[in-house]
């Protein structure tokens, strides 16, 4: 499944999708970032409530799909910028992360 | 490749919301020089927590990346602090990071235990009131 299928299936909202063809294999759920460089799988997308610019790093680095801000979480507009030139998928879901992710499991 | 390619970086130990730089940058040249996902995978998550690290406790340091033939080494080297107890820094769990970076998500306690998790070989050399310099390997 794709990055825009998983958007649009899921009912979650692109905050930006520059890579929108990119496959979701699988999914990982956490706020803190080393964790998620030490857990999180490529290709996996990557549910969270931390908004601040690093997360668009952990994301390039551990090569993830996406990234899903929960709790209706939103993020400033040099972010949103500094993500379209990086090539970070963002999505925005008004959930918890664990219905996120309940959502995510029902479409990979 | 029969000689060995190197990639020199100053990390900025001002500037928190750009580290990062240097390893993503690490990311381009590997894949251009066709090296494979899994192993760019581990060398950039790797060096960025090094990155970080030299942010956050050293006030910045400099990163040498160096690709040959069978293995890629990252040397990370700062005048920082250094690590008074090396065993118990590498528990994971363990950190001395502020308040202010735990806010941000990093001072989990996991950045060395990860980059140890991530590559095949691992040297710490740090003196106290001198600075710390890790090198890395990982095997191609």
């Amino acid at each position: 499944m794709t990055v825009n299928e998983l958007c649009q299936k899921c009912g979650f909202s692109a905050v930006v999708i520059p890579d929108g063809d990119r496959e979701v294999t699988g999914c990982y759920t956490g706020d803190l970032l080393s964790w998620v460089m030490g857990r999180a799988k490529g290709d996996d997308a990557w549910i969270t409530i931390m908004s601040n610019i690093n997360i668009l790093a952990v994301a390039t680095l551990a090569d993830v799909s996406c990234i899903i801000l929960s709790e209706g979480v939103t993020v400033d507009g040099d972010i949103i910028e500094t993500a379209k030139q990086k090539e970070v998928n963002i999505l925005s879901s008004s959930l918890p992360s664990y219905e996120t992710a309940v959502k995510v499991s029902e479409q990979i | 490749m029969s000689e060995s390619l190197t990639f020199h970086f100053d990390v900025d130990g001002e500037d928190f919301t750009s580290a990062g730089q240097a390893s993503v940058q690490v990311k381009k040249n590997l894949r251009r020089l066709g090296i494979s996902p899994e192993i760019i995978r581990q060398v950039s998550i790797a060096m960025y927590e090094g990155e970080i690290n030299m942010v956050i406790h050293a006030g910045g340091g400099t990163a040498d990346v160096i690709v040959s033939e069978d293995k890629i080494e990252i040397i990370l080297a700062d005048k920082g602090p250094g690590i008074a107890d090396v065993n118990l820094a590498m528990q994971e769990g363990y950190s001395t990071a502020t308040d202010q970076v735990r806010s941000l998500g990093f001072g989990a306690g996991m950045g060395l235990p990860n980059m140890k998790r991530y590559t095949d070989e691992m040297i710490i050399d740090s003196v106290v009131g001198e600075g710390t310099t890790i090198r890395m390997v990982v095997n191609l």
